[in-house]
């Protein structure tokens, strides 16, 4: 498995983020669900990583030497069920189902659906595992890679610097970290309640190739997640700078929006903005 | 018993090119061997316990059999949700193995001693649980969860376990250490050697009493454990553990809807609450926590008593 392959008929990487992100809008509005704010943030990375980079086979989601994508963000689903869906892991018509009486499509996301590695939820679990699965496939000698997304708020675990110190030791050069450095976490700004600054250098102390852009800037993020693994004998870390709520102005850099859920009304205002 | 378990554990992997061992920066003249034989599949992950079972998840969902190893509270309670998340709710093929069951770390005090951790495991969804009471109980344990496809925990104790019974046949079925039908006592781990020598002080007195070990907590075998007291007047479950959770919640959790059923006298260790813990032998503290031989009796004395 060289190339990606999915759906040939996929669209343009452009149009996959603007369709996820109306996706997105329409679940959490009709579900009364939260965490739009970091979906949003994190939605141009994920149409890049499904469209550009991945080697992945909807057709056949276990296959072994798939690369792997670990969300350790897991409250990031909304967004995330849409990208799947839209890559044709599972149908676009069960993602109106999303935190409805008998899913599988849960708030929290979660390994029953097509295409997903693991749930996570509780945060700093996802690292751990990713490192365990790039230890695997490394072993397995087919060149599979392993992505994990983490959110800003999630580097305070304890956890997830256990891992970080584990993976250049162990040269682990398949492993790419993606922070969602969107600068909110749960209950403040990241600089207020546990200031992760100067981020960049820590990893870079650690030992990770680190790359540090805009996380919206798609050449920017084809450039650094295609080229994985960047650096012989070294994980990569790409801290991608995110604005919560992108691409719904009421929404960006707000706090609240990591738990609100749009109105009818402000969910038309949305859907415009981003071109649905 | 750490000897016997690294020797099976060599024996399975040499069998198996998937089992891999993954140790907390644990096992000092211990796991050596495993490491010189199957460098490529033993990694001491330093002492991280939450990434070393979040990773032993993501290494078992890429197709192998992890083991994990560490002493009693750290590859248990230290990853705890770790092993509920990664591992149990993914039913990953990961094992894990805790050396220093109860007291068995003695002087090293209330840090290492593990108390709670079975009860705890227990709980664990999809989990099964192996207390063996002697290096043949960890022989058949250790050789049965690497092939059991399933998420585990192995309770190991220290070192200069004797065997207390010949061949083990089903580690899943309790053993029968020492026939007796008047008062059955159940028990698991090493502690087993304290209820044989109970039963005999007891026999000296005239007393029928047999001893069973019960090495598989999860899933417990109440069919077989009902056999095993068939007749009893009374039933004693002992083991190094508080009672909370343990060997005589599950048993008198089971027998609990019988209509007919013996009266079930539960020996554990008092849980220690907001006292601090004493240097001491294993033995020592046993002693101390009301696990001494002549305690055992004359528990099983006064609960004869009351029939």
């Amino acid at each position: 498995m060289t190339r990606p392959t999915l759906p040939a008929n996929r669209p343009e990487l452009k149009e996959f983020a603007r369709r996820i992100r109306a996706h997105a809008l329409r679940m959490v509005h009709a579900a009364k669900a939260a965490h739009i704010g970091g979906c949003l943030s994190m939605a141009d990375i994920l149409a890049v990583l499904y469209t550009q980079v991945l080697r992945l086979d909807p057709a056949e989601p276990q296959g072994p030497d798939r690369d792997r994508f670990v969300l350790s963000k897991g409250h990031a689903t909304a967004i995330m069920y849409a990208t799947l869906a839209e890559c044709g892991f599972f149908p676009l018509a069960e993602l109106d189902t999303y935190c409805r009486d008998g899913s599988i499509l849960t708030g929290h996301v979660s390994h029953a659906v097509p295409g997903v590695e693991v749930s996570t939820g509780s945060l700093g679990h996802g690292l751990p595992i990713a490192i365990g699965m790039a230890l695997a496939a490394r072993s397995a000698g087919a060149g599979s890679r392993v992505f994990c997304l983490l959110s800003d708020g999630e580097c305070d675990e304890g956890s997830n610097w256990e891992g970080i110190l584990f993976a250049p030791h162990h040269k682990l050069d398949n492993l790419c970290v993606i922070v969602d450095f969107n600068k909110i976490q749960s209950f403040g700004s990241v600089a207020e309640v546990l200031n992760l600054d100067p981020f960049a250098e820590k990893w870079k102390a650690f030992g990770w190739h680190v790359e540090e852009i805009d996380g919206h800037d798609v050449a920017a993020l084809e450039r650094v997640l295609g080229a994985v693994p960047s650096q012989s004998g070294r994980p990569t870390v790409v801290i991608a700078h995110t604005v919560k709520g992108k691409g719904v102005s009421f929404m960006e850099n707000k706090l609240e929006w990591h738990y609100r859920s749009p109105s009818d009304e402000l969910l038309a205002q949305a859907l415009a903005e981003v071109g649905a | 018993m750490r000897t016997t378990f690294i020797e099976s554990l060599s024996q399975a992997a040499s069998e198996n090119p998937d089992i891999w061992l993954l140790c907390g920066d644990l096992g000092y003249s211990v796991l050596e061997p495993f490491a010189a034989k199957f460098p490529d599949r033993f990694i001491n992950v330093g002492v991280a316990e939450q990434n070393m079972a979040g990773m032993a998840a993501g290494i078992a969902l890429s197709g192998k059999t992890v083991f994990i190893y560490s002493i009693g509270n750290f590859p248990t309670l230290r990853c705890l949700e770790q092993l509920r998340n990664d591992v149990c709710y993914h039913g990953a093929d990961v094992k894990v193995v805790a050396v220093g069951a109860g007291y068995a770390y003695g002087s090293q005090g209330y840090t290492h001693h593990a108390l709670e951790d079975a009860g705890i495991m227990s709980m664990l969804p999809g989990i099964e649980v192996f207390v063996p009471c002697d290096p043949n109980e960890v022989r058949a344990a250790t050789r049965l969860i690497a092939s059991s496809g399933k998420p585990s925990y192995l309770r190991l104790s220290r070192q200069g376990e004797p065997a207390l019974g010949s061949v083990v046949t089903d580690i899943r079925k309790p053993r029968i250490l020492r026939e007796g039908r008047d008062v059955v006592i159940l028990a698991s781990g090493p502690i087993a050697s304290r209820a044989l020598e109970a039963a005999n002080a007891l026999s000296v007195r005239g007393r029928d009493v047999g001893v069973v070990s019960v090495s598989c907590l999860k899933p417990l075998d109440e069919a077989a454990i009902r056999d095993a007291v068939r007749g009893a007047s009374l039933v004693v479950t002992l083991e190094e553990h508080i009672l909370r959770g343990g060997l005589f919640s599950m048993v008198a959790g089971a027998f609990a809807g019988d209509a007919q059923r013996p009266p079930v006298t539960g020996i554990g260790i008092p849980e220690q609450g907001g006292k601090t813990s004493s240097a001491g032998s294993r033995e020592a503290l046993l002693d101390a926590a009301g696990l001494s031989v002549e305690a055992i009796v004359a528990r099983i004395e006064q609960s004869l008593a009351k029939r």
